[in-house]
């Protein structure tokens, strides 16, 4: 079974991102998932997590997820406020949006990657919304989903305009994280 | 149709494949996702239904049971204080044996204020007449749905559907759900047309007052047709396994039960991470079982005792509290097995009260205390099992 939090801010769609990234994978995929929000009320600029259950067999469990294998962070200011780190697997992938290396204290065991979505976005939706892209980006990172099985996620989730341009920006995080994923993560760096 | 929804757009999906002639709701979460749908498909023309907008819950099923009995499909959903607003309603659509269908995302009761889930609202209303059927997967909830109205509306049945199912962890999850195509779901759910409805070349009086001449006999009739709803729910079921290719056991859900020195005992979405468990503790040699009631009223006596009987220790985990005395199910599955001559030990447990998480550990734990039991049950060194409270 393959757990991943999403971390967001009211408003960024962490849960529409833990719901594309399981239709995906369930219904373009190949695999049986589940995707459930942090159950509660919302509040614009709050931060979020949701969640994705990923497994090739009926997902039974209906407990909260505790230990993640891959955690995906839709904002780095959250950094700052969250401990994105909790329960994650030892060899665990962390996936960050930001445009320059966080300063965090980390265990050389996880895997970190970063990945200027904003600028992705601002550059083909003309708004900073990189749920989508960071959908595409975990796909493209961890080889666990191919861009077609998300493409048609989006096209099932968004309406026609807004799926349009979001298929455009998926397919540049998708190839930017390719390579991201063929690459050694940050954390072996320093 | 393989489809990714969550447990609400499941409920709208069969709402909407059973042809609901009528809905009348007020917002509540975690239902109101349901709702929010149902009228998303009558307003872009999918759906041929009226959308009632109504003041408050109680206004919801008043509307409901008007329309109910002028011989239309009709459903409505609610949760928690939406529900305890509506019990006054639930006796006058049960005793009028008005078979309507509603789905309540279960959640806990104010105060203090939550919105997250648990059973004491739907179990409060153990005594309204209403069926109570409880789901595991948001397959069952749009399944369940389905059979509901088939069963409510049978002519020896004629009693009110609730379709229970775990707020968030139900309402709010999605997984896989396979939906029916609608020439299938027309094959099984015919329209409904009762044999009584407000007509106006055929009048007759509905909701009559009865003096105590009249009165037990209407009550007799009502209990009659909840016992026969037993029989009916069952049918319905193997009726829908021929039509669907699936099925959920009708009244119990038994899973390793034939075997088992313990079985736990749930409603719910609980089910599906017990189910983890019990696999877990197998592979590990030890007897467990798991029995899922799906159909809390009708209560099936029968099927419990015939799962139960060879036990040696069965406990329940109840998501409520009849306060001053224990969980609901806790009592009622004591009850149901003390005619047996050589019954089980039951020891109730209480957890997953407002929305609290229930992981496979606390589950393991609970088996492990009543396993620990039974061994010293067959070593004759006695034991006094406790259950506790998930605080």
């Amino acid at each position: 079974m393959l757990q991943i939090r999403w971390h967001g801010r009211g408003g960024q769609g962490a849960v529409t991102a833990a719901r594309i990234f399981g239709l995906a994978a369930a219904v373009y995929g190949g695999w049986y998932a589940q995707s459930f929000p942090s159950f509660g009320t919302e509040r614009r600029g709050a931060p979020v997590t949701a969640f994705t259950r990923l497994d090739d067999r009926p997902i039974r469990d209906r407990s909260q997820i505790y230990s993640p294998d891959y955690v995906v962070v839709l904002d780095a200011t959250l950094l700052e406020s969250t401990d994105i780190f909790t329960g994650l697997k030892p060899g665990g992938i962390v996936l960050i949006n930001t445009g320059r290396e966080p300063v965090m204290a980390r265990s050389p065991e996880t895997r970190v990657y970063i990945l200027d979505a904003t600028r992705l976005a601002l550059e083909v939706l003309d708004t900073p919304i990189v749920n989508t892209a960071m959908v595409a980006a975990l796909a493209g990172t961890t080889g666990i989903l191919s861009l077609e099985a998300v493409e048609k996620a989006i096209a099932a989730v968004l309406s026609r305009d807004l799926a349009t341009r979001n298929i455009a920006l998926a397919r540049r995080a998708y190839d930017l994280a390719k390579v991201l994923g063929s690459k050694e993560a940050i954390a072996c760096d320093g | 149709m393989r489809a990714y929804l969550n447990g609400n757009e499941a409920v709208a999906a069969a709402v909407k494949l059973a042809r609901t002639e009528v809905v009348a709701a007020y917002p509540i979460t975690p239902q109101s996702t349901i709702v929010e749908k149902i009228a998303e498909y009558i307003a872009d023309g999918s759906m041929e239904a009226d959308y009632i907008r109504v003041e408050s819950e109680h206004a919801a099923l008043a509307a409901c049971y008007g329309a109910a009995v002028t011989g239309t499909r009709v459903f409505t959903a609610t949760s928690s204080q939406g529900l305890a607003y509506m019990f006054e309603m639930l006796h006058y659509v049960s005793g009028c044996r008005v078979p309507l269908v509603m789905a309540v995302a279960n959640r806990g009761l104010a105060a203090p204020w939550t919105i997250w889930a648990d059973h004491q609202d739907a179990v409060a209303c153990r005594d309204t007449g209403w069926i109570q059927l409880y789901v595991e997967t948001a397959q069952e909830a749009l399944d369940t749905c389905l059979q509901a109205y088939k069963i409510a509306a049978h002519p020896e049945v004629l009693a009110p559907v609730m379709v229970c199912l775990d707020g968030y962890v139900l309402s709010h999850t999605e997984e896989i759900v396979e939906v029916p195509d609608q020439e299938t779901v027309d094959r099984f759910l015919p329209p409904y047309r009762p044999e009584y409805s407000v007509d106006t070349r055929r009048p007759y009086v509905f909701g009559v007052g009865t003096g105590p001449d009249l009165y037990p006999a209407f009550k007799y009739n009502q209990q009659q047709a909840m016992l026969k709803a037993k029989e009916v729910i069952k049918e319905v079921e193997r009726d829908f396994q021929a039509h669907f290719q699936r099925s959920y056991g009708g009244l119990v859900d038994p899973y390793y039960c034939h075997d088992a020195a313990v079985v736990l005992v749930v409603m719910g979405a609980t089910a599906g991470t017990a189910r983890e468990v019990v696999d877990e503790l197998r592979r590990q040699g030890e007897a467990v079982g798991l029995l899922r009631l799906r159909s809390f009223r009708p209560f099936p006596v029968e099927d419990l005792r015939a799962a139960l009987s060879g036990a040696g220790v069965v406990a329940v985990l109840d998501r409520d509290c009849s306060f001053g005395y224990e969980g609901v199910l806790a009592t009622e599955i004591k009850a149901a097995l003390y005619d047996l001559r050589e019954k089980p030990l039951v020891t109730g447990f209480t957890g997953g009260l407002g929305g609290r998480d229930i992981r496979r550990e606390e589950l393991a734990g609970i088996f492990h205390r009543c396993l620990e039991v039974v061994r010293c049950q067959d070593e004759g060194t006695g034991a006094v099992l406790n259950g506790y409270w998930q605080k």
